[in-house]
């Protein structure tokens, strides 16, 4: 049975490396072959729940399949790709350092968008400092952590703002959207603006209050399979996984808006 | 200002348990080898190690004992010399002389200028300005003693005060160390392994050794009775103990010795080994102390040549280079040693 | 290899006469220096070198040295008032406990520097044991001020120069310190006027590493601190956030950060260090 459904997912990722026109170095796997081995998954901090739960569900498929990831910020990913790290897969959770992935010519085909993110407001549990949308982010008097605008839920952030027509009045501008979740978990600011799945995977620490207009905000995660990829296959069948019904249906559960 | 006290310190398997008293004016030697407990018995007098036992008094009054009576060395009026000087180095050399005169309250001037006064007695004119690095090991060591009596201590403690100097500088700084001990009012207490220091500087001895005192007396009595091996070596004598027959003693170790006056019960036998003559053949004549000896080994010592005599009477010789070139001996070689009877000490064990 | 040892040494001075150093020393030191030097040299030869003047001439840049500057100099001032005295109590006092009070104080030197910084929120914070009563009794807040940047330097600085002072003090001659007592000198004043100046030097180096350490911290500040230009915002968080979005920059902003740090530490050797030393 598994291995019905092993054929059934391989022949659209065969199909879709053959579409794209970027079957060339052999990436594609034997036709009758399985992936095997270890794939090494390069992935955004904020993929941390849905990704490993997608991976297992992988490595359930395929026997003698197994998926190993690095979780950090987008941009020391992007990096550490460009530095010529071993890795099968990469997503980002900026399109920006995807770009600079692209701009080498690393990625297998082009990377293609399978998730989004919104920005939510976190407060700690019980909202002690009373914030009810947007506007008490501008008030000076509460506590507020942002991210940096230097990183995708910072810039967001900057779009929300400026959008809603409000200055922000941040306490501190986060490195990324974990330290400024980990602020509000610890009730150590009044309010955080952090992505929707952070405040679902923090359960109830933290309490989310939806903003609206975040859904013009939308920040999208770009995925792809690298053309130097020590197996290539085991890519393939990830990234065609993550874009397949059962991996939209993953991510929307994770908080995640899905294409 | 007397200094009078009972110190009883266990450090590891030494048992230090040491009766001391000093009279103003009077500076007492503690002699002693190494590891006896003569530095910390000092160390005790000067509030530097807390004794497990005992009793210090300075001028009557007690500074520590048994009970509740336990002051700090910074409130007890001593000045301590130490071997190797301890001159602060980041101070200059006036600084140091004035280190104490400042902790005690006197202000900067005129501490300074007692210091320069100091330094002028002690023969450090001109110096003051230098950092103790800059003096030779004499110079370090009289601006030392200067620090300790700048104060005017009722009690000055010195710890081999002259051992870290080379043999023609401790000439010297002992000879100036008598002159400012005899001027001085308080009471001194010497630590020193060296006799010749005790000899010199001080008007009563006390040997400890192993953390016991094993002798006490004036250095004269000291030297002409000593009554340990060790004090023997360091005055320079060979110590017999045995027992006394009218003029003849039966020693402890085998054999005898015919002495030049009467004695009784347990005794002293002491030889000076420049009495002791050696011959190839018996001696002609019949004098009374005569043993057949080995030559065990032999050191030259100036113009002599000390020869260690092994065999019933075990006996040191200090022979003439000239006599020994004769006698032509070889260490393992048989000698003859003789000694007149009045030239041998008794005295009482 | 043989064969070049003639003009190597001629151009090796080391190699040479009475300075020389031993072939078992010289070739693992060379290495420790290439080793160390190297990545300083790649951030020097990839810096955009016509991008760099731009770069530093922001008014952020100014903002976060100055700060940077400002912040690890009082945690040094604040590990000197607090940290003497501590390796004084740990080199020379019978306190009981001391071998583990040793081990707690290099606590913050295996600790990750960000779990440091969470360490001081669940003390300082505004939920923190004590952070908590400032907050309600005096309004009082502490993590996001320029006060939280310094104290987030010094939790992970001050061990450097405890290590550093403790280390002087027992390898200094504790008998001028009888001297001074015989002197009529309290341990206080032993303290200021004979142990202090006797270990300047050690003091001296351990403030250097101290302050050092305490300009590169990034963790526990970021952690404990936040991230808010001019206020807390200090070189490092920069230069992390400008690795985020701007490579080039980072490296315009390292480079900046390490010319003045050199410059500070030779500075210092040259003109305090090097003199200070003390011979007995």
């Amino acid at each position: 049975m598994s291995g019905r459904r092993a054929a059934r997912r391989l022949v659209p990722a065969v199909l879709a490396l053959a579409l794209t026109g970027c079957g060339s170095g052999g990436a594609a796997p034997a036709a009758d072959g399985a992936p095997t081995g270890t794939v090494t998954v390069f992935a955004a901090a904020s993929l941390t729940g849905v990704f490993t739960e997608l991976g297992d569900q992988l490595a359930a498929e395929y026997e003698g399949l197994a998926v190993q990831f690095t979780f950090a910020g987008s941009a020391t990913l992007a990096t550490q790709v460009l530095q010529g790290a071993p890795a099968d897969v990469f997503a980002s959770a900026d399109p920006a350092q995807m770009d600079r992935v692209a701009d080498a010519g690393l990625p297998q085909g082009s990377p293609g968008v399978f998730a989004g993110n919104v920005l939510e407001i976190a407060v700690p549990a019980g909202n002690p400092g009373d914030v009810g949308g947007l506007a008490d982010l501008a008030d000076p008097d509460r506590t507020i952590a942002l991210c940096a605008p230097q990183v995708p839920c910072g810039a967001a952030a900057e779009r929300l703002f400026a959008a809603a027509g409000l200055t922000a009045a941040p306490d501190t501008l986060e490195e990324d959207v974990r330290a400024a979740l980990t602020k509000a978990q610890l009730g150590e600011v009044d309010a955080a603006l952090v992505y929707a799945t952070d405040i679902r995977a923090a359960g109830g620490d933290v309490e989310g209050i939806a903003v609206p207009g975040a859904a013009d905000v939308v920040n999208e995660y770009p995925i792809c399979a690298l053309a130097a990829a020590p197996n290539p296959a085991g890519a393939a069948a990830f990234v065609d996984l993550v874009r397949s019904a059962d991996g939209r249906q993953a991510l929307a559960a994770a908080g995640f808006r899905t294409p | 200002m007397t200094l009078s006290a009972h110190v009883v310190v266990q450090r590891g398997s030494l048992a230090v348990d040491v009766d001391l008293a000093v009279g103003d004016g009077e500076v007492l030697a503690v002699l002693g080898p190494n590891g006896a407990g003569k530095s910390t018995v000092l160390r005790v007098l000067a509030g530097l190690l807390t004794p497990d036992g005992g009793r210090v008094a300075l001028d009557g009054d007690t500074v520590w004992d048994d009970d509740a009576t336990h002051l700090p060395a910074h409130r007890r009026s001593l000045g301590m010399v130490f071997q190797d000087h301890l001159l602060f180095p980041h101070l200059t050399v006036c600084d140091n002389v004035a280190f104490g005169l400042r902790t005690r309250g006197a202000r900067r001037a005129p501490a300074r200028a007692a210091a320069a006064a100091w330094l002028d007695r002690v023969g450090l004119e001109g110096l003051g300005d230098r950092r103790p690095g800059e003096l030779s090991g004499g110079q370090a060591q009289r601006a030392a003693l200067a620090r300790a009596l700048v104060g005017d201590p009722r009690v000055l403690l010195l710890d081999e005060p002259l051992s870290a100097l080379d043999a023609r500088t401790r000439l010297t700084v002992r000879a100036e160390l008598h002159r400012h001990l005899a001027e001085y009012a308080g009471s001194a207490v010497l630590v020193t392994h060296d006799p010749v220091d005790a000899m010199a500087l001080a008007g009563r001895v006390v040997v400890v050794e192993d953390g016991r005192v094993v002798q006490a007396g004036t250095p004269a009595e000291v030297a002409r009775r000593p009554r340990t091996d060790y004090v023997a070596r360091l005055v320079g004598l060979v110590l017999l103990p045995g027992t006394g027959h009218g003029t003849t003693v039966q020693l402890d170790g085998g054999g005898t010795v015919a002495v030049g006056e009467e004695a009784a019960g347990p005794v002293f036998v002491a030889i000076r080994p420049a009495s002791v003559s050696l011959y190839l053949q018996r001696p002609a004549g019949s004098p009374r102390n005569v043993w057949p000896l080995r030559l065990a080994a032999a050191t030259p010592h100036g113009s002599v040549v000390r020869c260690d005599l092994a065999g019933e009477v075990p006996l040191t010789a200090d022979v003439t280079t000239t006599s020994f070139a004769e006698l032509a001996l070889a260490p393992g070689a048989s000698v003859w040693a003789s000694v007149k009877a009045a030239d041998v000490a008794v005295y009482a064990r | 290899m043989s064969h070049r040892s003639g003009p190597k040494s001629r151009f090796w001075p080391l190699g040479r006469g009475d300075g020389g150093v031993p072939v078992p020393l010289l070739v693992p030191a060379v290495l420790a220096v290439g080793f160390l030097v190297l990545p300083l040299v790649g951030l020097v030869v990839r810096a955009p070198w016509r991008e760099l003047w731009p770069a530093l001439a922001s008014p952020g840049v100014g903002t976060a040295l100055r700060l940077s500057l400002v912040s690890a100099t009082a945690a040094t001032a604040v590990s000197l008032v607090l940290g003497v005295p501590l390796a004084w109590v740990l080199a020379r006092s019978r306190v009981r406990g001391r071998p583990l009070l040793r081990a707690l104080v290099t606590v913050p030197l295996v600790l990750p520097p960000v779990v440091g910084g969470v360490a001081l929120f669940l003390v300082l914070g505004r939920q923190g044991l004590v952070g908590q009563w400032l907050f309600e009794t005096f309004g009082l807040t502490i993590p996001f001020t320029t006060t939280a940047v310094v104290i987030a330097e010094t939790f992970v600085a001050l061990p450097f120069l405890v290590i550093s002072v403790e280390g002087a003090l027992r390898a200094a001659d504790a008998r001028f310190e009888d001297a001074a007592a015989t002197l009529g000198a309290d341990r206080w004043t032993t303290f200021r006027r004979v142990t202090l100046p006797l270990v300047a030097p050690g003091v001296a180096a351990g403030a250097v590493l101290c302050w050092a350490r305490a300009l590169g911290e990034f963790g526990a500040t970021i952690t404990f601190a936040g991230n808010f230009p001019g206020t807390t915002q200090t070189m490092p968080l920069a230069v992390y956030l400008a690795l985020q979005s701007d490579p080039e920059a980072a490296i315009a902003l390292s480079l900046v950060l390490l010319a003045v740090s050199l410059a500070t530490l030779v500075l210092l050797r040259g003109n305090w260090l090097g003199r200070a030393g003390v011979t007995p």
